[in-house]
């Protein structure tokens, strides 16, 4: 079973995300995006990247799925409402789509990695040793992205308040 | 957790790529193919999912911390682009009854 579970676990990372485009009812893609997000988790776990396990398990199925299903909600688009694209736009960016992914697989193969992914450091992804990182040489980035979080709160309150003068 | 990663140890690194090419395509496909606005924003998290994968196994195949710093700073960047879209997007449905994207194509010019 030693590689058998990232396998299993890629199959349906991919099964979940091709779910998410095709599903017809919004509702039922942002349910299939938190099973993608938890089948991460489980990749990362076997990574044993622990602390972006834990990040990617509260941040992307806490916070950012219960922003989608609330706005879902609260627009009240969780009947089949959206329109019709035309059928030759699906094909046309369908055939798009594997065009890019036979690029990308074709370079990948001339400039292919086949060593197996050896853990060298069992501590790499563990609390400690990422905060030593985070808190050391990426200071300054860290303490930025703090003053993005802001300008990002203010800007979503801005944006989702009424304008009182107009209406 | 120690013997389950040591296990783990056989995956090449080129199956990780490979995993992330195609995730980062479905992401592609859907932006390219789907009309619904919020669905168009999940594909693009889809995307940033499948580059933080591949940052971190990255990381763990050259023994450096810092790819996994890059992922926690990216996801600090989705959550505050999720923010700020789903607001604009909550104010577009507000001016015009609907979240089909091609309301905005009056944009263009």
């Amino acid at each position: 079973m030693s590689t058998q579970v990232f396998y299993f676990v890629a199959t349906l990372s991919i099964i979940f995300s091709l779910m998410v485009i095709f599903a017809k009812n919004p509702i039922h893609s942002v349910l299939y995006l938190i099973l993608t997000f938890f089948t991460f988790t489980v990749h990362y776990v076997l990574l044993n990247a622990q602390f972006l396990a834990v990040v990617n398990f509260i941040v992307y199925m806490g916070a950012i799925m219960v922003l989608f299903l609330f706005v879902l909600m609260l627009l009240n688009l969780n009947k089949e409402t959206e329109p019709v694209k035309s059928p030759l736009i699906k094909i046309v960016g369908l055939i798009a789509g594997c065009c890019l992914v036979v690029t990308l697989v074709g370079s990948f193969k001339a400039a292919t990695i086949t060593s197996p992914l050896i853990l060298k450091n069992p501590g790499l992804g563990l609390v400690e040793n990422l905060g030593k990182e985070l808190f050391g040489p990426f200071l300054l980035p860290f303490e930025l992205s703090s003053l993005l979080l802001l300008a990002a709160m203010v800007g979503a309150v801005l944006l989702s308040k009424r304008d009182e003068v107009e209406a | 957790m120690e013997n389950l990663t040591t296990q783990m140890a056989g995956v090449p690194l080129n199956h990780y790529i490979y995993l992330c090419a195609i995730i980062f395509t479905i992401g592609v496909i859907g932006v390219l193919t789907r009309r619904n606005a919020i669905v168009i924003f999940m594909s693009v998290e889809l995307m940033l999912n499948a580059v933080n994968l591949l940052l971190t196994a990255f990381s763990v195949h050259s023994n450096d911390p810092s790819g996994q710093v890059f992922v926690f700073f990216i996801m600090a960047l989705a959550a505050a682009e999720v923010a700020v879209g789903l607001a604009i997007i909550v104010m577009v449905y507000r001016n015009t009854k609907s979240i089909d994207i091609n309301v905005l194509n009056r944009l263009k010019w």
